[in-house]
């Protein structure tokens, strides 16, 4: 490896520093994820694979919910493309703030890394991205991220039934907590969070009524973010400046 | 097709993988269509709420806990409380409420 300069080394180690509030949080909803892992049937140490190399909580989340169902392979990619499909907008808002001469593996690396907290502090730094920051960050949450599965999925067992109810909601706090301030911001995603809210609960309660098997909770989920994101698309485009919000 | 865990695993992190640096690593000019930015930019916010709800009333042994959860999580968030506070006060919501009801 080669000697960080003074420089590399404070951004590493602000990186180190922004990386623990982070993996506090990751490790509590990552045990909330763990539960449904084990609900899923995977061991601890497959749930530790799939969080360091997904570390992604809603798209881990659909995609342990298609492996239960024992979805295909195709329906598992088209799934995880969908629900990760944010993270194409932040590596490209990323690559904007890159400088043109980083390398092609500080480029995997910190595409990589992306996650909505990651972005989000990686952004806020001041100039071109620091590779080293993100790197720091990285090598504090990830790991958190990964033992609070495999955790999850060990201890599910152990705890009881109301602990495990209590935190099984722990997933869907953090998905409000990145929802609700951008609708609060911009009263079109206030709009569609309220919509999407209510056509997730019809078609869920349309798919029991008339038995319709194929329209899984995976399916809905794909299936209401290209009409309702597409028709707002449409309805709605968005401003120049945007395109970069985190 | 589907069935065996180590394809899932391998088909679901190189997803992830693709979707994060392809950007990064292609396009290194800004995205032209505005139609693709607009709907890029509304794709999250779409999927967590379709995946939050009506999932977080559900998901808990009576669904007023998770209802109550819901909306202390919303206020909090609205009041600009990060995603830890948000989401350890949801798990003591449904605690507290299920304590009371379930019990």
């Amino acid at each position: 490896m080669m000697p960080m300069t003074m420089e590399k080394r404070g951004a590493f180690r602000a990186g180190l520093r922004d990386g623990v509030p982070i993996a506090m949080g990751y490790f509590a909803v990552a045990f909330s994820l763990g539960i449904a892992g084990r609900n899923a049937g995977l061991t601890a140490a497959q749930g530790f694979v799939i969080s360091i190399l997904n570390h992604a909580s809603a798209g881990e989340y659909a995609g342990i919910t298609a492996i239960a169902a024992m979805a295909p392979y195709w329906e598992l990619a088209l799934t995880i493309l969908i629900t990760n499909a944010r993270y194409l907008l932040m590596s490209c808002a990323l690559s904007q703030r890159f400088s043109p001469e980083t390398s092609l593996w500080h480029r995997l690396g910190v595409g990589f890394g992306i996650t909505d907290e990651i972005f989000g502090v990686t952004m806020a730094r001041m100039g071109a991205v620091e590779p080293v920051y993100t790197y720091g960050a990285m090598l504090v949450s990830i790991p958190s991220w990964a033992a609070g599965t495999a955790l999850g999925i060990v201890a599910g067992n152990i705890l009881p039934l109301r602990v495990v109810s209590a935190l099984s909601v722990a997933l869907y706090g953090m998905f409000l907590a990145i929802i609700i301030p951008p609708a609060r911001r911009d009263r079109v995603v206030g709009a569609l969070v309220l919509l999407s809210f209510l056509c997730s609960f019809a078609l869920g309660r349309a798919a029991g009524a008339f038995r319709l098997d194929w329209l899984t909770g995976g399916t809905r989920v794909i299936l209401l973010t290209v009409l309702l994101a597409g028709g707002a698309a449409v309805l709605f485009p968005i401003k120049e400046e945007e395109c970069h919000g985190g | 097709m589907g069935g065996n865990i180590y394809i899932y695993i391998a088909v679901m992190s190189l997803v992830s993988f693709a979707v994060r640096v392809l950007p990064l690593t292609l396009i290194r000019g800004q995205i032209k269509s505005r139609f693709i930015r607009s709907f890029l930019y509304y794709v999250p916010y779409v999927t967590l709420a379709v995946m939050t709800f009506p999932a977080i009333v559900e998901t808990t042994q009576s669904p007023v806990a998770g209802a109550l959860a819901l909306a202390a999580g919303v206020g909090l968030a609205f009041a600009g409380a990060g995603l830890f506070p948000v989401a350890v006060c949801c798990c003591l919501v449904v605690l507290a409420v299920e304590g009371v009801l379930v019990a």
